[in-house]
C-alpha cells in the first residue's frame, strides 16, 4: 500500500461527501416537483411527453397503481430490447454486419438491462451493432436508473406523508429524474469523456497497420454517450467486453476517478434527500455514516490484499502487488477502490478483472453484493434496500427495550416488519438456491474456467451478481449458454421486482399511518449508537447467511493460495 | 387492479416510444455530432497517421514483440492485442495455468538477462488485453536489451524513458506510466529506422 493510494481513497471520499448535499438538494427539488433552472429548456419536453401519453402528472397513485404502472412500463421496455436485438441484422447502423442475437442471449440481455443489472453474457464489440448499443441498451441505462430513483421517492413519501393514500405519480417521477437530472449531466459528462479520449462515432472500427507491421482492427462506436449514463445510473453495461478496463472506455487516471465518483454521487445524494423528505437531515447523515464505515472497511481489505500480491508469483521472483488482470494506468490502488465502489453500488462496471484478484481481495466485491448492495447502492435501489434494514433495526431495538418501534415519526408494526423480512430474504434464497443447482448439474459445472474452490467462486459470484442486480462478473465463467442465460435472467428479474413489490407495499402501509411524535422513550435514530446498530443488522441479517458459501469459495481459495497449492 | 393495468398500457407504449427517440436516437446522435465537431481526433479513436497510413492509437495499445522495441504486456485479447476481442485471462490466484504461464515467461527472461528482479506487469496479462502502458520499472528493465540490439548508448535510452513517463495528476490520480507506442516512436526517432 502506498501514500499515493491512500491519498486517492481520501480524495475520493472527500469529494463524494462534498457532492452529497448539493446532489441531495437537487434530487429533493425533483422529488417535490419544483420548478428548476432547467425547466425553461426542458419543461416543454416534459409537458409534451405527458400530453402525448395522456398522463396527468399530479394524479396521486396508490402503491398498487404505482407498482403496476412501473411494471408494465418496464415490461414494455424489455420487449423493445428483445425485438431490437433479435432484428439487429435487419436494422441500420450495423457497420460490422453482426447477425441477430440468439434467443437466450437476447432474453438474458433484455432482462439484464431492464433490471439495472447489466450482466453481459456477450462481448459488446463482437456482438452488438451501434443501433443495438444505442436503442436497445443506452435507453435502459437511463430508464432503469430513473425507475430506481422514482421507487426511492415513493418510499420517501411513505415515511413523509401522514394518513395519505398515495405515493406520488410514477410517470412524473421517472420523467423528471430523466430530464432534469440524468440527461443534462450525461451531456456534459459525455463531452468530458470524449475530450479525454473516449470515441464517439458511428463508424464501427478503424484499421491500423502497427509499427511492427501487423494489422490491428480497433472497434469504435458511440462509446462516450453510453459510458456516461452507464456510470451515473449505476448500470455498468460496457460498450466493450472488458468494460471500463478498456482504454477506450476509461483512458486515464482522471476519467477513472470521475467514473467512481459518478457511480456513488446519486446514491449518496439520496441519503440527504431522504433526510430532507422526513424533515431531519441528520437522519440522512446517520445512514450515510453507516454506509461509509462498511465501504472503508471493504476498501481497506481489498487494497491490502491486492497490494500484498500473490505468493505464488512471489515464489517465482516476480516483485510487486497482484497485477494479473489489472491495467498499468490504474495500478493496484485505483483498481481495488473501483472494485469495491462498483459492487457496493449496484453498478457492476469493472476496471480490472475481479476473477484474477487475490482470494480475499475478490471476497469483498462478492460480499458487498450479498449484503444487497446497500452500501450507497444502486441509484434508488441502495437507499430503499437500506431503509428496509433500518426498519428491521428499529424493530430489533424495540424488542430489546420492550417498546413499539418507531422510525422517523412512523410506528413500525408487524406488517412492515414482515414485508421487510420478505424482501430481504429474497436475496439469499435465490442466490444460494441457484448456486446450489448450478454446482451439481452438468450444464452448470461446464461453466467455470478455473478449477478448485475458485471455480465454485465463479458460479457463486455469477448468481450473486445477477440476483443483486450488479452485473460484474468473475468473467472466466462461460455464461453465454442456454442454462446460464436462462437461470441468470430469471434470477435478475426475481432479484429486482421481488424486492420492489414488498418495498412498495411497505411504503403504502407507512403512508397511511399518522405521525407519531418522538417521546423521551423513542429510540434515537441519528446518533452513533444507531449507526452502529445499523451496521450490525446489515452484517448479521444480510451477511451471515452467506458465510458458509464464502468459506467454500474465496476463503478456501485463500488458504490454498498462501500454501501455494494450485488447481 | 384491472383498472390499474388497463390504464397503464397507453402511457407505457407512448413513453417507451418517446424515450426511445430521445435517449436511444437523439442523445447519442447529438453527442456524436458535437463530439466530432469539437474533438474530432479523440472521437475517432486518437489515431496517429504516418505517410497517410494509420500506425496506431495513442489510447489503445498494440503488440510489440520484437527485440528491437520496448515490449508491451502479455495480452489475453484474441491472439494478443486484438482490438475486436478485448479480454483478460480471468485466471484466479490459485490457477495452475497462471502459475505455468508466469513460470515460462520468467524462465525466458531470466535466461536472457539473469539476476534482474522482474516487474510484475511484464509477466501478467492486463485486464483489457489492450493495455497501452508499462510501468517505468518495466521500461527501464528493457533498456539494456535494446541498447545492445540497437547499439545505442544505454544512458540515452534511460533519458528517453524518463522523458516519456506520464506522471499522475497531482501526484496521486493515476499511476506513473510509459505509453509503449509513444516510447517506441521516439526510439525510432533517435536510431536508424528498421525496414518495415
Amino acid at each position: 500500500m502506498t501514500v499515493q493510494g491512500w491519498l486517492l481513497i481520501a480524495a475520493f471520499v472527500g469529494i463524494l461527501l462534498a457532492l452529497t448535499k448539493p446532489m441531495g438538494l437537487w434530487l429533493f427539488a425533483i422529488y417535490e416537483g419544483r420548478r428548476t433552472a432547467l425547466h425553461a429548456a426542458l419543461g416543454p419536453v416534459e409537458r409534451g411527453f405527458y400530453r402525448l401519453s395522456r398522463i396527468r402528472p399530479d394524479e396521486d397513485q396508490s402503491w398498487r397503481r404505482y407498482a403496476v404502472h412501473m411494471l408494465v412500463f418496464n415490461g414494455t421496455l424489455l420487449l423493445l430490447t428483445y425485438v431490437v436485438l433479435r432484428a439487429q441484422a435487419l436494422l441500420p447502423l450495423n457497420p460490422l454486419g453482426y447477425g441477430a442475437v440468439s434467443e437466450h442471449l437476447a432474453f438474458n440481455t433484455a432482462v439484464s438491462f431492464t433490471t439495472n443489472t447489466n450482466w453481459q453474457s456477450y462481448g459488446g464489440e463482437s456482438t452488438m451493432s451501434n443501433l443495438s448499443q444505442m436503442l436497445a441498451l443506452t435507453i435502459h441505462n437511463f430508464l432503469s436508473a430513473a425507475t430506481g430513483i422514482a421507487l426511492a421517492f415513493a418510499l420517501f413519501r411513505g415515511f413523509a406523508r401522514r394518513s395519505a393514500t398515495g405515493l406520488g405519480n410514477f410517470w412524473a417521477d421517472m420523467t423528471r429524474v430523466t430530464l432534469y437530472l440524468l440527461l443534462p449531466i450525461c451531456v456534459v459528462y459525455s463531452l468530458f469523456l470524449i475530450a479525454s479520449g473516449v470515441p464517439q462515432t458511428l463508424a464501427g472500427s478503424v484499421d491500423v497497420s502497427t509499427i511492427e507491421g501487423v494489422r490491428q482492427t480497433l472497434a469504435l462506436g458511440p462509446v462516450a454517450s453510453q459510458e456516461a449514463i452507464k456510470m451515473l445510473g449505476t448500470n455498468g453495461g460496457g460498450f466493450f467486453n472488458v468494460n471500463s478496463a478498456h482504454p477506450f472506455e476509461n483512458p486515464t487516471g482522471l476519467t477513472n476517478l470521475v467514473q467512481m465518483l459518478s457511480i456513488f454521487a446519486i446514491g449518496a445524494g439520496l441519503t440527504y434527500t431522504f433526510g430532507k423528505a422526513v424533515g431531519n437531515t441528520r437522519q440522512g447523515w446517520a445512514i450515510l455514516a453507516a454506509m461509509m464505515f462498511m465501504f472503508l472497511a471493504g476498501t481497506t481489505l481489498t487494497y491490502w490484499q491486492e497490494a500484498s500480491g500473490n505468493p505464488v508469483l512471489h515464489a517465482l521472483q516476480v516483485v510487486g502487488g497482484n497485477m494479473e488482470g489489472k491495467e498499468v494506468r490504474f495500478g493496484i490502488a485505483a483498481s481495488a477502490l473501483y472494485s469495491v465502489v462498483t459492487t457496493a453500488a449496484s453498478c457492476g462496471a469493472v476496471n480490472a478483472m475481479h476473477d484474477s484478484f487475490t482470494a480475499l481481495g475478490g471476497l469483498v466485491p462478492l460480499f458487498n453484493m450479498q449484503l444487497g448492495e446497500v452500501v450507497i447502492g444502486g441509484v434508488g435501489a441502495g437507499i430503499y434496500g437500506f431503509l428496509l434494514f433500518a426498519i428491521l433495526a428499529v424493530f430489533v431495538a424495540g424488542l430489546m427495550v420492550g417498546r413499539t418501534p418507531e422510525y422517523v415519526g412512523k410506528k413500525i408494526e408487524s406488517r412492515e416488519v414482515k414485508l421487510a423480512v420478505l424482501a430481504i430474504a429474497v436475496l439469499p434464497l435465490i442466490i444460494l438456491g441457484m448456486t446450489a443447482v448450478a454446482s451439481v448439474v452438468e450444464s452448470g459445472l461446464a461453466g467455470p474456467l478455473n478449477k478448485g474452490p475458485h471455480g465454485f467462486s465463479e458460479i457463486l459470484y455469477a448468481f450473486t451478481s445477477a440476483v443483486a442486480n450488479n452485473g460484474s462478473a468473475f468473467a472466466g465463467l462461460t455464461a453465454n449458454t442456454p442454462f446460464y442465460n436462462g437461470m441468470l435472467g430469471v434470477g435478475m428479474w426475481l432479484g429486482r421486482f421481488f424486492i420492489i413489490i414488498p418495498m412498495l407495499a411497505v411504503a403504502g402501509s407507512l403512508a397511511a399511518k399518522k405521525y407519531t411524535p418522538p417521546t423521551a422513550g423513542s429510540f434515537p435514530t441519528t446518533g452513533p449508537l444507531w449507526t452502529g446498530l445499523l451496521i450490525g443488522i446489515v452484517l448479521i441479517v444480510g451477511g451471515l447467511t452467506f458465510l458458509p458459501s464464502l468459506a467454500l469459495g474465496p476463503i478456501a481459495d485463500h488458504f490454498a493460495m498462501i500454501r501455494g497449492q494450485l488447481f | 387492479m384491472n383498472n390499474d393495468i388497463l390504464s397503464s398500457f397507453r402511457p407505457a407504449l407512448v413513453m417507451t416510444l418517446l424515450f426511445a427517440l430521445l435517449l436511444g436516437i437523439a442523445y447519442p446522435l447529438a453527442m456524436t455530432g458535437i463530439g466530432q465537431a469539437i474533438f474530432p481526433r479523440q472521437a475517432n479513436g486518437s489515431v496517429v497517421r504516418e505517410d497517410g497510413k494509420i500506425i496506431g492509437s495513442t489510447v489503445v495499445g498494440q503488440a510489440f514483440t520484437s527485440e528491437r522495441y520496448f515490449r508491451t504486456r502479455p495480452s489475453a485479447a484474441g491472439q494478443g492485442y486484438d482490438g475486436l476481442a478485448s479480454s483478460g485471462s480471468n485466471l484466479g490466484p490459485t490457477s495452475q495455468a497462471l502459475g505455468d504461464r508466469v513460470q515460462q515467461a520468467v524462465a525466458a527472461m531470466k535466461a536472457a538477462e539473469p539476476g534482474k528482479p522482474i516487474p510484475a506487469d511484464l509477466v501478467t496479462t492486463s485486464a483489457s488485453g489492450l493495455d497501452p502502458d508499462i510501468t517505468p520499472q518495466a521500461a527501464y528493465y528493457q533498456v539494456d536489451r535494446i541498447a545492445r540490439v540497437r547499439n545505442i548508448d544505454a544512458h540515452a535510452l534511460k533519458r528517453l524513458v524518463a522523458r516519456t513517463i506520464d506522471r499522475p495528476l497531482f501526484g496521486f490520480i493515476g499511476e506513473p506510466r510509459v505509453n509503449v507506442f509513444e516510447l517506441n516512436r521516439r526510439l525510432d526517432g533517435i536510431g536508424a529506422k528498421p525496414a518495415r
